[in-house]
């Protein structure tokens, strides 16, 4: 069979026609969002371009979805514009390419000369320092259907365990807690659970900003059931906990402290379901010496919470019935299992498990993590949640897959692995579809781990990631829109994933790259005998994989492509007979062990790997931005996305940026046991004292600046990501810095429109220019016009020939810009002026003028005098401006001003009928007319959070009637 | 008590000038005689350019009518030159073959245009650009000429061919230097310039070397002959290379001279009773071709006759400023830098405007303005009293801070987008 991108548009199209409720029209093709876990049901729109060849033009809800039933995020619904091809030319890879020596240049070349020097390569490696020298890094985002052909290369044909993926830094305290309180890595609930719940727990997870539709099925839930109660956990007043009913501002690493906390209460009040603990648990004897020996003084001081804020959590968690969310403020932790089943004891011991509205629901950030699991592609697992150290699980898949056995001998997990790189023990490495030169923590010896390597292959869709610099050969991939497969999305529902338009240039299928280096090794490694690879397309590989599970938990005998085709999206298990998925596990009450009962855990509690003490005084924590996606390698391709948070900086509470005497904006030094970087700073009042935050999505891709021995590798480098014992998850939502304010003398800023085909080409150019300043950043701007946000500090200005090189790459040294130059005192600062409006502007040296010239060239605002003002020094406009103001809602693209201007015109209103809740008309009300009249809030519903903070800010600010 | 004699040779502005000023501080003091070589009374030299260019008139440019000389007593020798001074007798003889006796003896005989060397310059229609019957003369070869070249792409030179041109003419300037107005301009603002005359028809050979002046037929001049081997058709050739202090009767005298006439701080000659002041007057080394250097040297000087003696000359700061309607231009002090100079330089391309401002030990000490030159006297201020400008420095470029304080920053733009 041809690969598929070589296959006719026709049957392309085909391929693409779901028949399960309403089938799409023409030029439509059901798939599912690439981005984070809640599995999105999304129809493709594509228009056939002039060589008859379907191109994306659109995306919009899948509406027969049950993961979304027709919405999408604000990152969701712009993934056709992620498509397009002026982007694409510009940050895919579609073309092999390749060096034979370490620092030279990669030349592309075709894909038999690629293939044939990774197999040769790898043979030379395999047969010179035995299997354990190789090791393959994939990731949560690749199909079941790909995952399951790595794992089959590595453990069954190469004969190593050294496969692990990111979902390692992602999902694995989840997979730990599930299998070691339940016996089996299974989500026992599903979306519809927030439907019946009377209680949504959510501790650490900001689902309003990284799983945006799942939180507004939530909103919904909670409109249709006012009673319905949400806790929020975080040290952070997210968005999620601004709406919450009960915010327990914790602090950071006191889960397992809060949870036990909880339970005490919970026993102590009565509220304990000691029918189920009897029936369907054992342990609990264990845990209750434990909470003996814990004082709910000590409890309350360790989380920093009132004792009544614990007790109130506790109830109407015991109340139920409970559902509980969580995502990486528990998982990404050195106790991160501890905080897994620290909760699940509190779902056991109330019950609130195995019915409608109850269970743990574990929140994924990759949209089939899952899928890895299922197939075991991790260093620790086998197919169909086989473990790898049960030797009954690896005769059986030995036999399954007809090799004479696996390894015994446990893989590298994500961490581990590259440290062995970093010491030599792996010598060769192939990355497919993730950027660990950005996700892992101590980035410092993940970069001398890859340099250290002796090969390393990186296989992705994009050509430009992080780590794409240290590949000696690139592999193109296809990406989404382009593949075919399955994935499995948070609540165990398994989506069809299929093309709408070929491959990006000469781009291939990770499982088809996978196969034929696999299929070249074989014949050196297992001469004479049949392939282990004789699949022609997804389906095959599909079909190999329900036979591992037959019998398992998540058994899927009985799900076939046909099924998938005809009925659409399923819950596994459903096995062979079955005519629908099930929705809830445990429902009996009998758990995945081998004596069909839960376990109570009884972990002590334990402090985070890096405490604050008194050199490192501040907690740093880290996490997602509204509009962007993990390492930013799609989501930051469209300026749009870095509308809502436009530049990199680190959050600091109000109280701690005064005592820094640190204005927003201003840099800081960020100084952690591993390293130190500059950081603009924020202020973030919904911080808790003590506490900074950092985005996990940058990187040096977007920031950053010299630094000892080479150059900072984004805010990851700050976290040691001491691993859990049991999960092997590094802790990268915790660590221990000191924040300094920066004194830096010469300061440059420029912003300028960049033709659409150019920007990110440019914007790749100026990353390479980041090592010469103490600090530099360059991002998006824009929406309909984009352009380049460029921002460097440093103690000196700049030589002449590096800014003149960055103006001419940011179009701001031609002929007709207007300049000013004072060398001496580094002072250069240029406008470029068309039409009587800033397209672009540069300020170094005294760079305080970069706000209004921003707010001018933003929105395009005439220049009403002498245009030399415009090249003054100083923060002060020639004339009066707008303050710029950042787009609150990205599918509208309405900007924060506006919404507030439209708030208090509504507040002027006389007080309507029935409104309680302080000046002018309801909340609703408002939000209607905003959704009517500004467009904002109307379609992806992720600013809804925000908008309603708005409304009771603006609220809050007008006197009430006295009185009243 | 009779009172001194007074006699000056020279009926420039520069000698006259320094009479009026000496009038201001004592009225009765000297019996006062001028000698003019040229049959006109004193006129404002600068304002020739608009005069060719067809904006002013001859009398528009005079600056003190011969009613000001009787008003003040002056008895004025006009078209007189002065041939000898017989410095033991004090008196000067003039072309008629009179004597006047002296006091007090100012010599301001100005400068002399510098005719190139070469073959054809006696040619008709060759021509120097300094005095009323050269631009008469030119003035009338544009009524029946049509091709004019300027040799010298100097302040003057190019005030001649922008004259020319608006007269009709096909003008090239012809000028040995890679840039025009090469002693008061950087190269930028050269270039600028350059553009702004080409868009008003004039053409340049720059770099050039100017070998003969070739005859036409008619016997006029026909054609410049380049060193490159091309040449320039001209009917009318005008040579404004320079100029050079006029010391013939001082040298004659047995005054001091060098290049000029040598004076002191004071102004005052070889001979303590002769003094020398403007264009030929060379003072601490230097000549100078400009009005403003000779308005201060005509204080000094006045005071010093007045019997004060209390000011100093010590030299003056150069500015220069293009008078060529539309094209602002203004250099001052010491702008040309080497690379490594402590300057500012501001750039409006599309609107024409460049601005080069050269600081040394915190003190402003040149500036180059081209296009708008708003500022050159507040800039002209701080170079001269040499202010230290660090306060200052960064709003230097946009302007004197108090003023723009006070009035709204688009007032200036909307008058000129008005006007």
């Amino acid at each position: 069979m041809p690969p598929l991108d070589d296959l006719p548009a026709t049957r392309l199209a085909a391929a693409g026609s779901g028949q399960w409720t309403s089938p799409p029209a023409r030029g439509e093709t059901r798939s599912t969002c690439c981005y984070c876990g809640v599995g999105c049901g999304v129809i493709i729109e594509t228009s056939l371009g002039a060589d008859g060849t379907p191109a994306i033009s659109g995306v919009r809800g899948d509406p027969d979805h049950p993961a979304n039933r027709g919405r999408l995020c604000s990152k969701g619904s712009t993934l056709a514009l992620t498509a397009s091809a002026a982007i694409a030319s510009q940050v895919r890879a579609g073309e092999p390419e390749l060096r034979r020596v370490r620092g030279a240049a990669r030349a592309p070349v075709d894909w038999d000369e690629a293939l044939d020097f990774a197999s040769t390569r790898l043979l030379e490696i395999v047969r010179a320092h035995g299997p354990d020298a190789i090791a393959f890094y994939v990731s949560g985002q690749l199909l079941t259907e790909d995952y399951y052909i790595f794992n089959k290369f590595a453990k069954g044909l190469l004969g190593t365990n050294n496969i692990d993926t990111n979902s390692r830094l992602c999902m694995s305290s989840a997979v730990a807690g599930y299998k070691q309180s339940f016996g089996a890595d299974a989500v026992p609930c599903c979306y519809e659970d927030l439907d019946h719940a009377a209680t949504v727990f959510i501790a650490g997870a900001n689902p309003a900003f990284a799983h945006p539709v799942l939180y507004q099925r939530l909103r919904s839930a909670r409109q249709n059931n006012p009673a319905q109660k949400v806790i929020v956990v975080d040290p952070r007043r997210t968005d999620s906990a601004e709406e919450a009913d009960l915010f327990l501002q914790i602090r950071p690493g006191a889960d397992v402290w809060l949870f036990h906390g909880m339970l005490k209460v919970i026993l102590q009040e009565g509220l304990a379901d000691p029918g189920y603990i009897a029936r369907h648990t054992v342990g609990f004897t264990a845990l209750q010496d434990l909470l003996a020996g814990l004082s709910m003084d000590e409890i309350c001081a360790a989380c920093e919470l009132p004792l009544a804020q614990i007790e109130e959590a506790a109830r109407a968690f015991a109340c139920g019935p409970t559902l509980s969310l969580w995502c990486q403020g528990l998982n990404q932790s050195a106790a991160g299992t501890d905080k897994n089943t620290a909760l699940f004891n509190l779902h056991l011991a109330t019950g609130q498990i195995g019915r409608a509205g109850a269970g743990p629901l574990s929140l994924t950030g990759q949209p089939n993590a899952m899928g890895g699991r299922e197939v075991g592609g991790m260093a620790n697992l086998l197919p169909a949640h086989r473990d790898l150290d049960n030797p009954l699980d690896r005769q059986e898949i030995a036999r399954f897959w007809g090799v004479p056995g696996l390894p015994a001998r446990p893989g590298k997990t994500a961490v581990e692995m590259f440290e062995a790189i970093r010491t030599g023990e792996i010598r060769a490495v192939w990355i497919v579809c993730t950027n660990p030169a950005h996700s892992l923590p101590d980035q410092r010896a993940v970069h001398e781990a890859l340099a250290r390597a002796e090969l390393v292959i990186v296989q992705d869709a994009y050509r430009d990631t992080a780590t794409a610099p240290y590949a000696d050969l690139l592999l193109p991939a296809t990406s989404w829109g382009e593949k075919e497969g399955t994935v499995t999305n948070s609540d165990r529902t398994i989506s069809r994933v299929r093309a709408a338009q070929p491959g990006f240039g000469r781009a291939r299928h990770d499982w088809q790259i996978a196969l034929a280096c696999a299929q070249r090794m074989e014949t050196a490694l297992r001469p004479g005998l049949a392939t282990l690879f004789p699949y022609a397309d997804p389906e095959d590989i599909w079909n190999e994989h329900r036979a591992t599970t037959r019998g398992r938990d998540l058994d899927i005998g009985g799900l076939d492509y046909a099924i998938l085709e005809r009925a659409g999206p399923q819950q596994w298990p459903y096995p062979a007979g079955a005519h629908e998925g099930q929705r809830r596990l445990y429902e009996d009450g009998v758990f995945a062990t081998a004596d069909g009962r839960a376990r109570f855990t009884a972990p002590a509690p334990r402090p985070p790997a890096e405490p604050a003490d008194r050199r490192h005084p501040i907690a740093l924590t880290s996490g997602r931005l509204r509009d962007q996606w993990h390492g930013m390698s799609r989501t930051g391709t469209l300026a749009r996305s870095f509308a809502h948070a436009p530049s990199p900086v680190i959050e600091l509470a109000p109280g701690d940026a005064h005592r820094l005497a640190v204005a927003p904006g201003e840099l800081v030094h960020v100084t952690g046991r591993l390293g130190s970087q500059l950081l603009p700073a924020a202020i973030a009042p919904g911080l808790k004292p003590g506490c900074a935050f950092v985005a996990m999505h940058w990187s040096d891709a977007h920031v950053s600046g010299r630094a000892r021995g080479g150059h900072v590798h984004g805010p990851n480098e700050l976290f040691a990501g001491a691993l859990d014992p049991l999960s092997k998850q590094p802790e990268l939502k915790h660590t221990a810095v000191k924040v300094l304010k920066a004194h830096l003398a010469w300061h440059w800023h420029a912003c300028a429109w960049i033709e659409p085909d150019r920007m990110l080409d440019i914007q790749q150019q100026l990353r390479a220019e980041f090592k010469r300043f103490s600090y530099a950043h360059c991002v998006p701007f824009g929406r309909e016009r984009v352009g380049l946000e460029w921002r460097a500090a440093d103690d000196y200005p700049a030589p002449p020939d590096v800014l003149e090189r960055i103006l001419t790459r940011l179009g701001l040294n031609q002929a007709q810009v207007l300049s000013y130059q004072d060398a001496r005192r580094g002072q250069s600062r240029r406008v470029r002026v068309s039409d009587e409006r800033i397209t672009g502007f540069s300020v170094a040296g005294d760079a305080r003028a970069a706000g209004w010239l921003r707010a001018y060239l933003e929105a395009g605002l005439p220049i009403t005098f002498a245009k030399r003002r415009l090249l003054a020094p100083g923060a002060t406009p020639p004339a009066e401006t707008l303050a710029p103001s950042r787009i609150l809602c990205n599918c509208a693209g309405v900007p924060e001003a506006v919404i507030t201007a439209h708030v208090s015109k509504w507040l002027e209103c006389p007080v309507t009928e029935g409104a309680n809740e302080g000046p002018g008309p309801p909340e609703q009300t408002i939000m209607a007319s905003l959704r009517g009249e500004l467009r904002c809030g109307a379609q992806c519903g992720s600013c809804i959070p925000e908008l309603r903070r708005l409304i009771r800010a603006a609220r809050s600010q007008v006197p009430s009637e006295a009185g009243s | 008590m009779s009172r001194e004699r007074l006699v000056v040779v020279g009926n420039g502005m520069a000698g006259v000038r320094t009479l009026e000023e000496l009038l201001r501080h004592d009225p009765d003091r000297y019996e006062i005689s001028v000698f003019g070589a040229e049959p006109h009374p004193n006129y404002n030299r600068i304002l020739l350019s608009p005069v060719l260019a067809g904006e002013s008139t001859f009398d528009d440019i005079i600056l003190n009518d011969f009613e000001w000389y009787a008003d003040h007593g002056i008895t004025l020798h006009c078209g007189r030159a002065v041939t000898s001074i017989d410095r033991a007798r004090r008196v000067v003889i003039d072309a008629a073959g009179s004597a006047t006796g002296y006091d007090r003896l100012i010599l301001a005989t100005g400068s002399l245009p510098i005719m190139l060397p070469i073959p054809g310059r006696e040619l008709p229609g060759v021509l120097a650009y300094r005095d009323i019957a050269d631009t008469q003369a030119m003035i009338e070869a544009s009524r029946c000429h049509r091709h004019a070249a300027v040799i010298g792409g100097g302040l003057l030179g190019l005030e001649a061919a922008c004259g020319l041109a608006a007269r009709g003419m096909q003008v090239t300037v012809v000028h040995l230097a890679p840039w025009l107005m090469e002693r008061q301009l950087d190269a930028t603002a050269a270039q600028l310039l350059q553009q702004s005359l080409e868009a008003r028809g004039l053409d340049f050979r720059l770099a050039s070397n100017t070998q003969a002046l070739l005859a036409g037929p008619d016997a006029r001049v026909a054609a410049v002959q380049l060193a490159d081997g091309s040449s320039v058709a001209a009917d009318l050739v005008v040579m404004a290379i320079g100029i050079r202090p006029n010391t013939l009767l001082a040298e004659a005298a047995g005054l001091e001279c060098a290049r000029g006439i040598v004076v002191d701080d004071t102004l005052q000659t070889s001979d303590a009773h002769i003094y020398a002041v403007g264009e030929c007057a060379s003072h601490r080394g230097c000549c100078y071709g400009l009005v403003a250097p000779l308005v201060e040297q005509a204080a000094v000087l006045a005071e010093q006759l007045a019997g004060r003696g209390t000011l100093r000359y010590t030299g003056s700061v150069l500015s220069t400023k293009l008078k060529v309607t539309g094209i602002e231009v203004f250099s001052a002090g010491d702008f040309q830098t080497d690379p490594g100079a402590d300057e500012l330089v501001l750039a409006d391309p599309e609107a024409g405007i460049y601005r080069k401002l050269v600081l040394r030990e915190g003190r402003l000490v040149g500036a180059c303005l081209y296009g708008d030159t708003g500022e050159s006297s507040w800039y002209l201020e701080l170079l001269r009293g040499e202010h230290a400008i660090a306060e200052l420095r960064d709003e230097l470029m946009f302007g004197r801070p108090e003023a723009t304080a006070g009035e709204p920053p688009h007032a200036p733009e909307v008058a000129r987008a008005a006007a």
